[in-house]
C-alpha cells in the first residue's frame, strides 16, 4: 500500500504544480490590467489602453490553461483521495463548491465581454468587466486558500460516528485564522509573478529597441507593482505566516529551519544541507539569533529543535522541505534586491535605458514561478505526515481501491498531455510576444474570434 | 428532508450542465459533418465560443456541490469509475484547448487538426457520460465501507462482474451521443443561417429518429435491470410526469422543427433532455448510488449526505449564489446576437 500512497501523492502534486503555473499568473495580471485599464481612462492615453489588450491576449491563453487544468483538481479529491473525501468532504466541499457557484460562474461570464467585448462596450463597462474578472479570480483564490487552510490548521468543525468530521461552524470554516495570512501571501506571490512577467517582456521590448512606448509603460507598471508585492510578501505577510506556523506547527518550522536541536538564540540557516541520520546540518552559514528573534521577536528566545518532537510527528521528507523553503526564501530575497534597484533606477530616470538592469529583468522572468512552487511545496510538505493536520494522516487518506497502478497509468497520461499541452502554450505566448502591442482593435485578417482566447 | 432537497438541487445542476454543455459538445459532434467550409467550422465554433466554458462550470459548481452535499458518493463514484473519470478529464483538456487554441495560428494543418480533436472529444465524452449514468442506474459492486472499483470492461455483461463498459452502459452511452447530437444540431439550426442551418436542420431530423429508437430501448432495458425504478414510478405514479416532459420535449423537438420554429424546438431539445435526467433521478430515488450485489444496501440520500447543519448552511449560500449565477447566464444569451454573423 506504501506504493500506492507514493503514486497517489505524486499523482496530485504534478497536476498541482503545473496547474498552479497558470493561475497565478492570471490572478496577478487581471489586477495589473485593471491598473493599465484605469490609467488608460483617466489620462486618455491610447498607449495604455494597447497595452492592456496586449496583456488580455496573454492573460487568456493563460487563463484557458488554468481552466482545463483546474478541472483535474476538484476530482482528484474524490478520485485518488476517497477516504478523505468522504470523511472531511461535509467540510471541505463547502468552500470548493462556494467557488464554482461564487467565482466562476462570475468569471467564465464576464471573460469573453472582457476577451472580445471591447468593440461593443463602452470604455467604462469595458474597465468593469476587467474588474469583476479580477473580482472572480481574486474570490476564486480565496476558496481554495480557505480549503488548504482548513487542512493546515482545521476551525470550525466537530468528530461525528465513524470518525466523519462535520462542519460546526461555518464562519469558523471560512474565517480561519490561518487564511488571513496565507492568503495575502498567496495573492502578493500573483501580483509579483505578474509583474516579473510584464517587466520581462518590457526589458526585452527595450533590449531590442521595440515597441519603445509600451516598453516603458511595461516597466514601469511591473517594477512599481512588483517592488510593493514583494517587499510585502517578506513582511508583514510571510512574517505572518511564519509566526502562524511557529504557534501551530512547530514540528514543521524546525525542519524548515534546519533547526535540530532546542536552542535559545537559534540561528538561520542561511546555507547547509540536513543530514538526517546524524541529525545535524553540514556546511551551514549562520545568522545567530536571528530564527528566536524573527519567531518570538527577542534574541534570546528558545525556539524547539526536530528532535524535542516524537519521530512519529516530524514531516516525512525533511530534506526536500528544507530545500523548498530556503529556495523560496532565498529567490525572495534576490527579488527583493532586483525590484528595488530597478525601483530607484526607475525614480533616478535611468531604468529604460540601463541595459544590466535590463538584462536582470528579462532574465528573472522564472524565478518568481520557481518561489511561488518552492514556497507551496513549503506548505504542503510541512504539513506531512498529516492530511488534515492533527486529524487524518496522509496515509489514511486516499483511494483504497484505486492500486498504485491505476494511479500510475493516469500520471504518465497526465504527464504525456501537459507536456503537449506546456510546449503548446510556450509556442502561443512566444507568438503573442513576437507579434506584441497592436496599434488599434484590429484582429488579424481573417482570424475572427470563436473561443475565449483566440 | 433537507437531505431531499439537495438529491433534487444536486440533480438540478446535473440537468443543467447537461443541457447547457450538451448543445456544445453536440456541436462539436456534428460539426464534422455538417460544416463543408472552414467558414462554417468558424461559425459553429463562434456560436459556441463566448458560452461554452461558462457551461463547463455546471459540472464543476455541480460537481462541488455533490462533495460537499454528498460526500460519501463523491468519495464512492470518483474512485470507483477512477478510469473512466480520467479519460474525461483528458478529454475535457483536449477539448478546452481544441476550442481556445484553434485561431491562433493561420495554418492550413492547425486548423483541421484542432477541428478532428474537437469533434472526437466531444463524441467521446457524451458516450462517458451516457456510460456513467447507465453505471448509475444498474449499481457498482459496493463492499462493506461503501466502496467499489470498476475496471474498463469485464465480459461486457451487467451480471455480478460489471466493468464501467457492459452492453447495458454502452446503450446509454450511445442514447447520450444521439441525444447530444440532435441537440447539437438544434442549436446551430437556431444560431446560424444559411446552407450550414440547413443541413443541421436536415442532420437534426435524422438523429431524432435514432434519439427516439434509443430513448425505447434505454427505457425498456432500465426497467429490466433496475428493478427499483419500476417499484419507485408504482408507489409515486405522480412521478410519471418526468418521462412524460421528456417525451413531450422529444416530440416538440420534431414538430417545431418541422415547422421551421427553431428557438422552439431546441427548447424542447432541452426539454427532453431534462425530462429524461429527472426521470432517471426520480426513479433511483432515494438511492444516489445503487448497489448490485444483493447483500450490500446502496448508497442513498440518507447514508452519503453530510450532517444536517452543513446542509442547512449551505441552503444559505447556494440560493443567492445561483441567483447570481442564473443573472449572469441571462445576461451574457440575451446580449449573443440573433444569428452568429462571420
Amino acid at each position: 500500500m506504501d506504493s500506492a500512497l507514493a503514486v497517489h501523492r505524486l499523482h496530485f502534486a504534478f497536476t498541482v504544480t503545473f496547474h498552479y503555473l497558470f493561475p497565478q499568473l492570471t490572478m496577478g495580471l487581471a489586477l495589473l490590467i485593471v491598473i493599465l485599464k484605469t490609467i488608460a481612462l483617466r489620462t486618455g492615453n491610447p498607449a495604455y489602453d494597447q497595452s492592456a489588450r496586449f496583456w488580455v491576449k496573454i492573460f487568456a491563453i493563460n487563463f484557458a490553461v488554468g481552466v482545463v487544468t483546474g478541472i483535474p483538481m476538484e476530482f482528484q479529491f474524490g478520485t485518488n483521495w476517497a477516504r478523505f473525501s468522504k470523511d472531511a468532504g461535509g467540510v471541505i466541499g463547502q468552500t470548493l463548491a462556494m467557488e464554482g457557484v461564487f467565482s466562476f460562474f462570475l468569471e467564465s461570464t464576464f471573460l469573453g465581454l472582457f476577451v472580445y467585448g471591447e468593440k461593443h462596450l463602452s470604455p467604462k463597462m469595458h474597465w468593469v468587466t476587467a474588474f469583476l474578472v479580477f473580482l472572480g479570480s481574486w474570490l476564486s483564490g480565496f476558496f481554495i486558500i480557505a480549503t488548504d487552510a482548513w487542512m493546515q490548521h482545521p476551525t470550525g468543525y466537530k468528530v461525528g460516528a465513524h470518525d466523519r468530521i462535520l462542519l460546526d461552524s461555518f464562519w469558523g470554516l471560512v474565517l480561519n485564522p490561518w487564511v488571513f495570512w496565507q492568503y495575502l501571501h498567496n495573492m502578493l506571490a500573483a501580483v509579483v509573478t505578474a509583474s516579473f512577467v510584464m517587466a520581462s517582456v518590457g526589458a526585452y521590448y527595450q533590449l531590442v529597441g521595440k515597441f519603445s512606448e509600451h516598453a516603458r509603460i511595461f516597466l514601469r507598471t511591473g517594477v512599481v507593482a512588483g517592488a510593493i508585492a514583494v517587499v510585502a510578501m517578506l513582511f508583514p505577510t510571510g512574517d505572518g505566516q511564519g509566526r502562524m506556523l511557529a504557534n501551530h506547527q512547530p514540528v514543521t518550522l524546525a525542519p524548515m529551519e534546519g533547526l535540530f536541536d532546542t536552542s535559545e538564540g537559534a540561528p538561520i540557516a542561511i546555507l547547509g544541507q540536513p543530514d538526517t541520520d546524524a541529525m545535524k546540518l553540514d556546511n551551514p552559514l549562520l545568522v545567530p539569533g536571528a530564527l528566536s528573534f524573527l519567531t518570538y521577536r527577542r534574541w534570546g528566545a528558545e525556539v524547539r529543535g526536530l528532535k524535542s518532537f516524537p519521530r512519529d510527528l516530524w514531516p516525512d521528507n525533511i530534506p526536500l522541505l528544507y530545500y523548498s523553503y530556503h529556495i523560496m526564501v532565498g529567490i525572495g530575497t534576490l527579488l527583493i534586491a532586483l525590484m528595488l534597484l530597478s525601483i530607484w533606477s526607475l525614480w533616478r530616470g535611468r531604468l529604460y535605458e540601463s541595459r544590466p538592469l535590463l538584462w536582470a529583468l528579462l532574465l528573472a522572468l522564472p524565478f518568481p514561478y520557481i518561489a511561488t512552487t518552492a514556497g507551496w511545496m513549503t506548505a504542503e510538505l510541512g504539513r506531512q505526515p498529516w492530511l488534515i493536520y492533527g486529524l487524518m494522516r496522509t496515509a489514511a487518506g486516499f483511494s483504497p481501491l484505486v492500486s498504485a497502478a491505476n494511479a500510475l497509468f493516469t500520471l504518465i497520461g497526465f504527464m504525456g498531455l501537459y507536456l503537449v499541452l506546456g510546449i503548446l502554450f510556450l509556442f502561443l505566448i512566444h507568438q503573442e510576444i513576437e507579434r506584441g502591442p497592436q496599434p488599434a482593435i484590429a484582429p488579424a485578417p481573417g482570424v475572427p474570434s470563436p473561443g475565449v482566447a483566440a | 428532508m433537507i437531505a431531499a432537497v439537495w438529491f433534487w438541487l444536486v440533480a438540478i445542476m446535473i440537468a443543467g450542465y447537461v443541457v447547457l454543455d450538451g448543445f456544445d459538445l453536440g456541436a462539436g459532434i456534428v460539426h464534422l459533418f455538417i460544416a463543408r467550409t472552414d467558414r462554417e467550422r468558424r461559425q459553429i465554433l463562434a456560436s459556441i465560443g463566448p458560452v461554452w466554458d461558462g457551461n463547463e462550470v455546471w459540472l464543476i459548481a455541480g460537481g462541488g456541490t455533490l462533495y460537499f452535499a454528498f460526500p460519501a458518493l463523491y468519495a464512492a463514484a470518483f474512485s470507483g469509475f477512477y478510469l473512466a473519470l480520467m479519460m474525461v478529464l483528458w478529454l475535457l483538456i483536449l477539448r478546452g484547448i481544441s476550442i481556445e487554441l484553434r485561431n491562433h495560428i493561420e495554418s492550413a494543418l492547425w486548423w483541421p487538426f484542432w477541428d478532428v480533436v474537437f469533434g472526437a472529444s466531444s463524441a467521446l465524452l457524451a458516450i462517458l457520460f451516457g456510460t456513467a449514468l447507465g453505471n448509475v442506474v444498474r449499481g457498482v459492486p459496493l463492499d462493506a465501507n461503501g466502496f467499489f472499483f470498476l475496471p474498463l470492461w469485464t465480459n461486457f455483461r451487467p451480471g455480478p462482474e460489471p466493468g464501467i463498459v457492459d452492453w447495458f452502459t454502452l446503450i446509454a452511452g450511445a442514447a447520450a451521443f444521439v441525444a447530444l447530437a440532435m441537440h447539437g444540431c438544434s442549436w446551430v439550426v437556431y444560431r446560424t443561417e444559411g446552407d450550414l442551418q440547413q443541413r443541421a436542420r436536415a442532420w437534426g431530423a435524422k438523429t431524432w429518429w435514432a434519439v427516439l429508437a434509443s430513448t425505447a430501448l434505454i427505457t425498456f432495458f432500465s426497467f429490466r435491470l433496475q428493478p427499483h425504478l419500476e417499484a419507485q414510478f408504482a408507489a409515486h405514479p405522480w412521478g410519471y410526469v418526468f418521462p412524460l416532459l421528456g417525451l413531450l420535449g422529444l416530440a416538440g423537438t420534431r414538430v417545431f422543427s418541422a415547422r421551421l420554429r427553431d428557438t422552439a424546438a431546441f427548447l424542447c431539445s432541452c426539454l427532453y433532455l431534462v425530462g429524461m435526467l429527472t426521470s432517471a433521478a426520480f426513479g433511483v430515488f432515494p438511492y444516489v448510488l445503487p448497489s448490485n450485489v444483493a447483500s450490500q444496501g446502496g448508497l442513498t440520500i440518507f447514508n452519503a449526505s453530510a450532517a444536517n447543519y452543513g446542509l442547512y448552511v449551505g441552503l444559505a449560500w447556494w440560493i443567492p449564489g445561483m441567483l447570481l449565477a442564473a443573472g449572469y447566464s441571462i445576461f451574457v444569451y440575451r446580449r449573443l446576437p440573433a444569428k452568429v454573423n462571420e
